[in-house]
């Protein structure tokens, strides 16, 4: 008999969850996959390209409903992207769907070249990323593909936090004329946005107002980043909580903003500490001679430790207690 | 235009390719020469394509997966009136789109390659989508026999065969020699023909300079339901005495000297030409 999956949020953070009045809603990719199936059945044009990843990628229901606009490459990711490229050139709208880890490193040069330097509108959806294998090991972590990205020209990078941002990044990618990554996890999500929130590539969405301290998060961190808020208000702290869905082009204004209005600033990512969200941000305020106290939330570099996708977060921190707890120090 | 007039057209592009490496001080020598005759029979006489049908999507497609030897295809583009033959003297200088391996700034230009292994799996997404929409366009790329050690390429016969892309033709310039010497020193690729063969595909082997056997393995698919690769047995430096089966003309500049006697066996070759009317 298996051991049970490791809970996500402590009973603490559960409460504090319902405080807030989050609801749980289902995995991104499952959204993303609902979503690329409603728009494929009215767009022909839309075609989805695996590599064996279709299950992975929720793509079953696709496959079934739509066969005509599934192309399968087998295990290839080399293959799968330059594929992609070719289909893109000719008009379609190629959604590419693999395991972010295999995705943006065995196809990195066919990412570089062929998507993005050749300039095709194709789509690259990165899946189970960041930590979401978990205990599978480093060989299925993406810790490094916001950073490989982001020294890419021409690649706008997406890191949905809930499936209102999962389903707006995905209608927003089929109508792009410009390559773009976007990154799913496999957990079940809270949803952090009102329907009638405005969704716009490139912009900040302000989850909490406050001048302590703001927290800058992306993709699945967001929640915590959210509940840590909720804890440290009970301790008389105002913080903010920034949902920086869009990686790259970065909102640098609201990065600005948060630096010049609080009193600390804690950037939040399931990513290697190197060359993402986090040094993005540090990047832009330094650049605009911001001072400001900064922590930077993510994976260190060193041997992940092994773990599922909850032990790795509570380990490193990316939890509501540990990201209340860093807050708390910055702020001494 | 005769095998004659395309013969006759391939010496003036042999000195005009000549001609853009020693102005750009940069170049492919060895390789442009011997997949000039390809590109060649290609743009005059295979490829429905042309400057003013470019953006048609019904348009064959052309992908130069040995992305380095740029300058035969420059040269022949700009024969095809794709851009100014003047643009040509821009090549590899300070803000000219016209870099030393193919990019989409290019008119007649598909996709940026030059990173090798690459033109395959993007030819298949093209013949793909071709299908997709029961289209009659042909997708066409030329690789490298070097460039065959790259495993995407590989990856690339296994899906394309898999997909019966009928409409794909992939020409190999087989000139069996690469930047370190003889490709059976290298990484053996032989027997090329019954590799391609296990994959899936129709084969053709022609004499790669040779422009009834090009046109013939070119004109049409060669089996239904499967891709066919030409494998085009070339010469490396083709055209010029001391460049042609020379490894170190892979990426070689000629000399003033050099050049001067490359350009009076090129201009030797042209007269004889003629004269055999």
């Amino acid at each position: 008999m298996s051991a049970p999956a490791p809970s996500m949020f402590t009973p603490a953070a559960k409460a504090m969850a319902e405080k807030l009045g989050l609801k749980m809603g289902r995995a991104n990719l499952d959204e993303f996959a609902a979503t690329l199936e409603e728009l494929a059945k009215v767009n022909p044009n839309i075609v989805a390209v695996t590599s064996d990843s279709r299950g992975s990628g929720k793509l079953g229901s696709f496959g079934k409903a739509l066969p005509k606009q599934l192309v399968e490459v087998g295990i290839a990711e080399q293959n799968l992207v330059g594929i992609t490229a070719g289909l893109a050139s000719c008009g379609k709208k190629a959604f590419c769907v693999s395991p972010a880890c295999f995705l943006t490193a065995r196809s990195l040069e066919q990412i570089k070249n062929d998507i993005c330097y050749s300039d095709v509108p194709a789509v690259l959806i990165g899946i189970s990323s960041g930590v979401s294998y978990g205990a599978l090991g480093t060989t299925h972590h993406s810790l490094h593909d916001l950073a490989v990205l982001r020294a890419i020209n021409n690649i706008t990078i997406i890191v949905p936090a809930d499936n209102f941002e999962a389903r707006q990044a995905i209608l927003a990618a089929a109508k792009a004329t410009k390559p773009v990554f976007v990154r799913f996890g496999k957990a079940a999500m809270f949803s952090l946005h009102k329907p009638e929130t405005k969704f716009e590539v490139g912009k900040a969405i302000t989850l909490r107002a406050g001048g302590d301290v703001a927290f800058i998060a992306t993709g699945e961190t967001v929640v915590h980043a959210l509940l840590a808020a909720g804890q440290l208000a009970g301790r008389g702290f105002n913080c903010r909580v920034l949902a920086m869905h869009t990686v790259k082009p970065l909102d640098s204004e609201a990065v600005l903003k948060a630096g010049r209005e609080c009193r600390a600033v804690i950037t939040v990512e399931e990513h290697m500490v190197h060359g993402g969200l986090g040094e993005a941000c540090a990047s832009a305020l330094l650049r605009a001679d911001v001072n400001v106290p900064f922590r930077i939330a993510g994976i260190p570099d060193e041997e992940t430790v092994p773990g599922a996708q909850a032990d790795i977060f509570r380990h490193y921190g990316i939890s509501m207690e540990g990201l209340s707890e860093t807050a708390l120090k910055l702020l001494k | 235009m005769t095998d004659r007039e395309l013969q006759l057209k391939a010496v003036r592009l042999r000195k005009k390719t000549l001609g853009i490496i020693c102005d750009a001080g940069a170049g492919h020598t060895g390789g442009d020469l011997s997949c000039l005759d390809i590109l060649n029979a290609l743009y005059n006489r295979i490829l429905n394509v042309s400057p003013e049908t470019f953006s048609d999507p019904k348009r064959d497609r052309y992908v130069q997966s040995k992305g380095h030897c740029v300058e035969a295809l420059y040269a022949v583009l700009a024969d095809r009136g794709f851009f100014p033959e003047a643009d040509l003297q821009t090549v590899c200088h300070y803000r000219s789109h016209y870099v030393g391996h193919p990019t989409r700034h290019i008119p007649g230009i598909e996709m940026n390659t030059g990173a090798l292994g690459h033109g395959l799996p993007i030819c298949i997404g093209m013949a793909l989508a071709g299908k997709m929409d029961s289209a009659s366009y042909r997708v066409f790329t030329l690789l490298g026999d070097g460039e065959l050690a790259e495993g995407s390429n590989w990856e690339a016969a296994l899906a394309a065969a898999h997909y019966k892309l009928d409409n794909l033709t992939a020409i190999i310039d087989h000139n069996t020699l690469q930047i370190t010497g003889h490709t059976r020193d290298v990484m053996s690729n032989e027997p090329l023909g019954e590799k391609w063969r296990a994959f899936g595909w129709a084969v053709k082997v022609v004499n790669g300079h040779d422009y009834a056997a090009l046109t013939g393995a070119l004109s049409q698919p060669s089996e239904p339901g499967k891709p066919t690769c030409v494998i085009a047995n070339t010469v490396k430096g083709r055209g010029v005495s001391f460049m042609e089966n020379v490894a170190k003309w892979h990426h070689g500049v000629p000399s003033e000297a050099e050049l001067k006697q490359a350009l009076a066996e090129l201009d030797a070759a042209e007269a004889k030409l003629k004269e055999a009317k």
